[in-house]
């Protein structure tokens, strides 16, 4: 019962360098803010990258669920089926 | 004796290393960990701890959000706390766009950072975690501060001083655009505008109580205040009583800059702007001008600068001193140039060229 994140190599130094992440889950269907929150209980610097201290993403960074970005969903509330891949990108902005 | 320059810019932090002030030996951008993003960074304030020489860099990323690095080796390596340094506590509903200004203290350990959305933090673990200073976030004014151009920021922190009468550890003065110009005699308990004088061009009442966008306020060795203001350059002893106009004599009333000379009182240097609505120097020549009277005159000091037609201007960290007993000045502008001059030598040295825009400097004797 889990799910794989997927880091870019961007952010993989703030997961002492890895690039997939496995995180448990008690039980299927969990909201994706609940995987977020097991990776920021284990990786609070990689969080910060992620979300703002409210907890919202932020603005140019993209998490997939699946292959849909889960702001097309139901954001942080965007259910993840066990054995999804949950893929954090930076989004096209900046340089 | 060695000379350290750090110099924050909008792509980047670089640092420059001199043993005379003269010959510059520039290095970055400087990677500041192993994350690989620290090339697109903004560094929009640096500090050097007077006390320690940790060196600290507040970055934003425009993907990954802010935060504040610091090294102990003269910016050599970095470091990052694993938990963010600067954060609004869970109950203020609000979240850190950037720091833009590190104040250290005669304290070791304690330093203050002005930050956006206008707040004020305070260290006193030499910046690796920081705390809000509440009374000023929860100051009934708030309401009426709205953001400049550059944002809404507590941009200019001066501890353990409000007037010309002496120092005091309980007293701190910062500036905000907008808000203007608080002061606390508490240690932070309870703030109140220090205004009076200084003008506000966008607002219907000429001078309000506050509000006012003041860019950058120096004080001198013997005091005195001095303030850039959102047209408008002003002097104070005491701003809670008031501000005195000492623009006569600039080229323009605008700017974003002004370094205070730090052993020498009257002394200042100041970085015209044409105005609000056109931000490049007068008459498109890079002229910084000094007074050594407080402001009753002016004059420019612009040897060993270009002389062609100029385009960059000098933001509102993009100047400062090293604080050494012959001061040295630095200043750096949104082209990517960055010059310096020692004491009263009245010729600028150029220590870098073709950086990124310049957002901050500051420097030491290391």
């Amino acid at each position: 019962m889990s799910v794989t994140v997927i880091l870019p190599q961007v952010l993989q130094a703030d997961a002492g360098g890895a690039k997939h992440i496995a995180v448990e889950r008690p039980a299927g269907g969990e909201p994706l803010r609940a995987v977020l929150d097991e990776l920021a209980r284990r990786h609070p610097r990689l969080d910060r990258r992620v979300r703002d201290e409210q907890g919202a993403l932020r603005r140019f960074v993209n998490v997939f669920v699946g292959d849909e970005e889960c702001r097309a969903l139901a954001g942080l509330d965007t259910p993840v089926p066990d054995g999804s891949e949950v893929r954090i990108l930076p989004s096209v902005a900046g340089g | 004796m060695a000379y350290l320059l750090v110099i924050g810019t909008r792509k980047g932090l670089f640092r420059a290393t001199s043993d005379d002030r003269r010959h510059w030996e520039v290095s970055g951008p400087l990677r500041l960990d192993d994350d690989g993003y620290a090339d697109m960074m903004g560094i929009y304030a640096v500090g050097i701890d007077p006390h320690t020489r940790r060196v600290l860099a507040g970055a934003e990323s425009p993907h990954f959000g802010p935060s504040v690095w610091h090294s102990d080796d003269l910016g050599r390596t970095w470091s990052e706390p694993e938990k963010a340094p600067i954060a609004f506590p869970d109950d203020v509903e609000e979240s850190l766009t950037r720091a833009w200004q590190f104040a250290f203290t005669g304290e070791p350990g304690e330093v203050y950072a002005g930050a956006e959305p206008h707040s004020l933090f305070r260290s006193t673990d030499g910046g690796l975690h920081f705390e809000l200073v509440r009374a000023l976030w929860e100051h009934p004014h708030r309401k009426d501060w709205f953001p400049g151009a550059g944002g809404g920021a507590v941009h200019t922190v001066i501890p353990g001083r409000v007037d010309a009468r002496g120092t005091d550890p309980r007293a701190v003065t910062v500036a905000m655009s907008t808000g203007g110009v608080y002061q606390t005699r508490d240690g932070g308990a309870s703030w109140a505008p220090a205004n009076a004088g200084i003008t506000a061009t966008f607002l219907p009442e000429e001078t309000p109580e506050y509000g006012q966008c003041v860019h950058k306020v120096a004080v001198g060795p013997d005091g005195a205040f001095y303030a850039q203001n959102h047209h408008g350059v002003f002097r104070s002893t005491d701003p809670a009583q008031g501000w005195t106009s000492i623009a006569d004599g600039l080229p323009s009333d605008f700017g974003f800059a002004l370094v205070a000379h730090p052993g020498r009182p009257g002394t200042a240097l100041n970085f015209p702007v044409i105005s609000e609505s056109c931000h490049l120097p007068p008459e498109h020549r890079l002229r910084p001008h000094r007074t050594d009277d407080g402001g009753r005159s002016w004059y420019p000091v612009d040897a060993g600068l270009p002389t062609e037609p100029y385009y960059g201007i000098v933001l509102r960290d993009g100047a400062a001193t090293d604080g050494a007993e012959e001061p040295g000045f630095y200043f750096g502008t949104r082209s990517g140039d960055v010059y310096a001059t020692v004491g009263d030598s009245g010729s600028w040295t150029q220590v870098a060229a073709h950086l990124p825009d310049v957002l901050c400097v500051r420097a030491a004797e290391v």
